[in-house]
């Protein structure tokens, strides 16, 4: 734990940048490498003012670049220690090389993005593209939905990722601006109670050890490559048992509790949307409106991105008529990524609810209650129908003429 | 649910103020919300900040509003932002100026018929003669506590006293006097 200790109230009111910085703090981290970038500057910037206050005992490194950021963080933890940083949008997509390096090379670390558009045209507002581009990166990928989530998720980020049987770098994602900067109601730990959860870091095959000398980063060709890679792909889809443990263990310290696929009124719901982010608090509005006129909605958001809980969302989606998969990204010539994922996770069980593609949100586009509830209607629509309104995709909220997609 | 627009240039406090109203509510077991848009806008382009506060957990996170309260922290954005968007048939305005409120008033059309509604006092000489920067957040709280009657004027003080902790004590003493003469003064 840090020498000095920060006294925290029962509730203090953070946003979702201070809510990330809070519970980086408290997991008495060794080596923070980062570059600031909008929206995720306010972590970067709130952990340098406590390294400068003297709550952090551990290493605060300013680099030339986000690239330099996690080329840091990956030298650092692979010298054995615990290591963490954030970035967003730009800043992601010039880490993206050494993403691939920090999980090939099994490094854990904690790496919270603040999720933003990638331009151009340049947008520092929010949408889900950098969290797509870290999709197939081989990183576990958290999402977060408010403040009060960001914290939580930190905390269990590190225990999950440098869990022995684990041992692979973590992304805590949550929405720029509409959590990055919007300060609520946050219920935290006291810093020994957080140190505590996340542990003592464990170091593995650690550089430093000079009494057991290894190499990281080799090379490796059609010899071992292929062995190397199964090897990661088997130890992140394994992670989802230390992933429950975590969570659970969580719940039992603050009560809060944390599920792969997280849902509202799922029960006897007979429409729902699939989101991510902080739509899903939103759509929970959305939906008790809905019932309110007679309208079965539910809605469902993933939690674990990656590894992705196939099952666990195809069965949450069993007795529905109609789902609209709602992507935060620009699709880039096809449907979006939580469609394919979605329609993946249906094909091999018995249900067959009509499955659309809704692209929304681009740049921080506002997604109110009122066109929530207009989704909702049209679900409800093409359920009664029983057959989809056209398109398997169409674009919400945007200007100009109707985009529709894929005649059905 | 209770919900705030604030109309502010950046660099005025907006931010700073619905944060620290926020941080007050909260204290009082009441669940709140805080948060601003202003992209890449730079000190003294004009941009707004929203606060909700409720009972129970805030799930809300549209930017869309239909705002109870409206406050302008900038004489000139009571002219040139749209100030009554969205607004209800009971939402009340908070304007400071340096102008009367009836000559605010007389130049905003759309307040014309609503003058019951709206609240005037002079946030930035305030501010000025009491913390000698003319920083018009904290005194826009006091008035906001006399208009809504949210808190008595005393608690709200001390309340705040507690989110201004880190500044020096001659900056918290001055803003204590900054939000007594604005609950004293807005009409």
């Amino acid at each position: 734990m840090n020498s000095k200790i920060m006294e925290l109230n029962k509730v203090e009111v953070w946003d979702g940048n201070m809510a990330a910085t809070q519970a980086m703090r408290q997991a008495d981290i060794d080596v923070v490498a980062a570059y600031p970038i909008t929206p995720s500057t306010p972590v970067v910037e709130n952990y340098a003012t406590f390294h400068a206050n003297g709550y952090i005992d551990g290493e605060f490194v300013m680099v030339e670049s986000e690239h330099a950021a996690m080329s840091g963080c990956v030298g650092a933890a692979a010298a054995g220690g615990r290591v963490a940083t954030a970035t967003s949008s730009q800043g992601l997509a010039l880490m993206v090389e050494v993403l691939y390096q920090a999980s090939g090379m099994r490094l854990p670390m904690v790496l919270n993005i603040v999720n933003r558009a990638l331009a151009s045209p340049l947008n520092v507002n929010g949408d889900h593209s950098d969290l797509y581009l870290t999709r197939d990166s081989g990183w576990i990928s958290l999402c977060t939905f408010s403040p009060q989530e960001v914290y939580d998720m930190n905390l269990c980020a590190f225990k999950i990722g440098e869990h022995m049987d684990v041992r692979l770098p973590v992304i805590v994602n949550q929405d720029g601006f509409l959590s990055s900067h919007t300060a609520q109601n946050i219920y935290p730990l006291q810093d020994k109670e957080a140190c505590d959860f996340v542990g003592e870091y464990k170091p593995l095959n650690a550089m430093l050890d000079f009494s057991r000398p290894v190499t990281h980063g080799v090379q490796t060709e059609e010899d071992w490559h292929f062995e190397h890679k199964a090897k990661q792909h088997d130890a992140l889809m394994n992670s989802t048992k230390v992933i429950a443990e975590v969570f659970a263990e969580f719940e039992k310290l603050s009560g809060r509790k944390y599920n792969f696929v997280e849902s509202y009124k799922m029960e006897d719901a007979e429409i729902a949307i699939v989101v991510l982010g902080t739509t899903y608090e939103s759509a929970q509005l959305a939906v008790d409106k809905m019932r309110e006129e007679g309208i079965k909605a539910g809605v469902v958001a993933i939690r674990v991105f990656r590894p992705f809980p196939l099952k666990e969302v195809s069965d949450m989606l069993q007795n529905v008529k109609a789902v609209a998969c709602m992507d935060r990204s620009a699709p880039g010539g096809s449907v979006g990524a939580l469609y394919n994922e979605i329609s993946g996770a249906l094909f091999n069980s018995p249900a067959r609810p009509l499955l659309s593609n809704i692209i929304y949100g681009l740049g921080g586009r506002d997604m109110t209650i009122g066109v929530l509830c207009d989704i909702y209607r049209d679900l409800d629509a093409e359920a009664k129908a029983g057959k989809l309104n056209g398109s398997i995709q169409r674009f919400v909220g945007v200007r100009g003429p109707e985009l529709k997609y894929y005649k059905v | 649910m209770l919900e705030i627009r604030w109309h502010s240039r950046a660099g005025q406090g907006a931010v700073t103020g619905a944060k620290g109203l926020g941080s007050v509510v909260a204290e009082t077991g009441k669940e709140v919300q805080a948060f601003a848009f202003y992209g890449s806008a730079k000190r003294g382009a004009s941009m707004t900040a929203y606060n909700r506060i409720d009972d129970k957990k805030i799930l809300n996170h549209e930017k869309y509003m239909n705002p109870d309260y409206v406050f302008i922290l900038d004489p000139g954005l009571a002219y040139t932002d749209d100030i009554t968007a969205n607004a209800t048939d009971e939402t009340k305005y908070i304007i400071t100026s340096h102008l009367s409120k009836d000559e605010v008033i007389a130049k905003i059309p759309a307040l014309h018929g609503i003058e019951d509604r709206v609240f005037v006092l002079d946030c930035f000489t305030i501010a000025q003669e009491t913390i000698g920067r003319a920083i018009p957040n904290t005194p826009m709280l006091g008035a906001f506590m006399k208009v809504s009657g949210m808190f008595e004027l005393e608690y709200f003080q001390n309340a705040m006293k507690s989110v201004l902790s880190k500044l020096p004590q001659k900056i918290i003493d001055a803003n204590m006097v900054a939000i007594e003469r604005a609950y004293n003064e807005v009409h």
